[in-house]
């Protein structure tokens, strides 16, 4: 008797999901939002002063309406900027020119030096956004290949296939990324 | 021999298809949850310029986007505008639109709000400059420049 009852045919259950998930699938727009991530830094205070540093420690960059590039006074080239960057930040000589070091003790580093060098990035507002990119991921990418490094030396790892969460912490101790953009104005018109 | 027979049967069962519609359910809350709504049609044309160091925007809810291009309709001009939400803007909205943006996420996300510039790439800096200082009033410092990702940049 109870076998007979017929139970509520669930075939079509599939049919109606598939309607479903054909609808969610066309409607999905996939695309992850990915880009250069910055800070700004907050509004200048105009009571305080503008803090010293010294010009060894500055890197500077301008890039006028052109999108020609002027580095460190002199003109230059986009595709020489990573190096000259890294080697600013890391100064393996200890150059008098280039920046500063200080010792730090680091938690899973021990004493590492950390520079004290700042890129100082001016642009003009006549600047096109592209070159202004090109100059953000030149940088980004020096300070990644400089973190790479540092990642290979201490743990024998690049620093982009770290897993561990301290050791990620650990390494943007010691090489910050300190880039400084200039409150804008009209450079090179 | 029926006695043999039997046991056979029960070894090779049927595929059973029941479990079907409980595959497709979860492909489809898959979907349901992933799914964003795009409410904004885009005023403006931007193609974003390709860099090579990018990084993930994790949480979409904590992202708010400013579109900066030229006008799709041809007849409002060449000159990039900034689009929020679904209308152009000028400048000094940005403030009030990113104030507002921040009212309606939760009182412990807030501090990881970021904003996302979708700027078109033949842009002049001028505009974008003058939007990051309307962000850095109103104290949405955590910005995000988005880009293509591409294998390689060419220099020229």
């Amino acid at each position: 008797m109870a076998r007979k009852v017929p139970e509520i045919n669930g075939g079509s259950m599939a049919d109606i999901a598939f309607l479903l998930l054909i609808f969610f699938l066309v409607t999905t727009t996939m695309d992850v939002d990915k880009g250069i991530v910055r800070r700004l830094p907050p509004p200048p205070n105009p009571d305080a002063e503008p803090p010293d540093i010294k010009e060894r420690n500055i890197f500077t960059i301008l890039v006028n309406k052109n999108d020609r590039l002027m580095v460190e006074g002199e003109p230059g080239q986009l595709r020489n900027l990573r190096e000259e960057v890294k080697r600013f930040i890391s100064n393996p000589y200890n150059k008098e020119t280039l920046p500063e070091k200080r010792m730090e003790q680091i938690d899973f580093l021990g004493q590492v030096s950390v520079s004290k060098g700042i890129i100082s990035l001016k642009n003009d507002r006549g600047t096109s956004y592209d070159m202004y990119i090109r100059v953000q991921n030149e940088l980004a990418a020096a300070f990644r290949e400089l973190k790479n490094e540092l990642a290979q030396e201490k743990f024998g790892i690049k620093y982009d296939e770290l897993a561990k969460e301290e050791y990620i912490k650990a390494i943007d101790k010691a090489i910050p990324v300190a880039i400084s953009e200039a409150e804008p104005e009209n450079v090179g018109d | 021999m029926g006695k043999f027979r039997k046991d056979k049967d029960k070894g090779t069962p049927q595929v059973t298809t029941a479990a079907l519609p409980d595959i497709i359910f979860m492909l489809l809350f898959f979907f349901m949850v992933s799914t964003v709504m795009r409410t904004e049609s885009l005023l403006v044309k931007v193609s974003v310029p390709g860099a090579t160091e990018v990084q993930k925007l994790e949480k979409k809810s904590l992202v708010s986007y400013i579109n900066i291009g030229p006008p799709k309709q041809e007849a409002l001009g060449s000159k990039a505008r900034i689009q929020l939400n679904d209308s152009f803007a000028s400048v000094s909205d940005v403030g009030e639109f990113i104030l507002s943006e921040k009212e309606q996420l939760d009182e412990a996300d807030r501090q990881f709000m970021t904003t996302s510039l979708k700027v078109d790439k033949d842009t002049k800096m001028g505009v974008v400059s003058d939007v990051k200082q309307e962000l850095r009033k109103v104290g949405a410092f955590k910005i995000n420049y988005s880009t293509r990702q591409v294998a390689e940049i060419k220099y020229y």
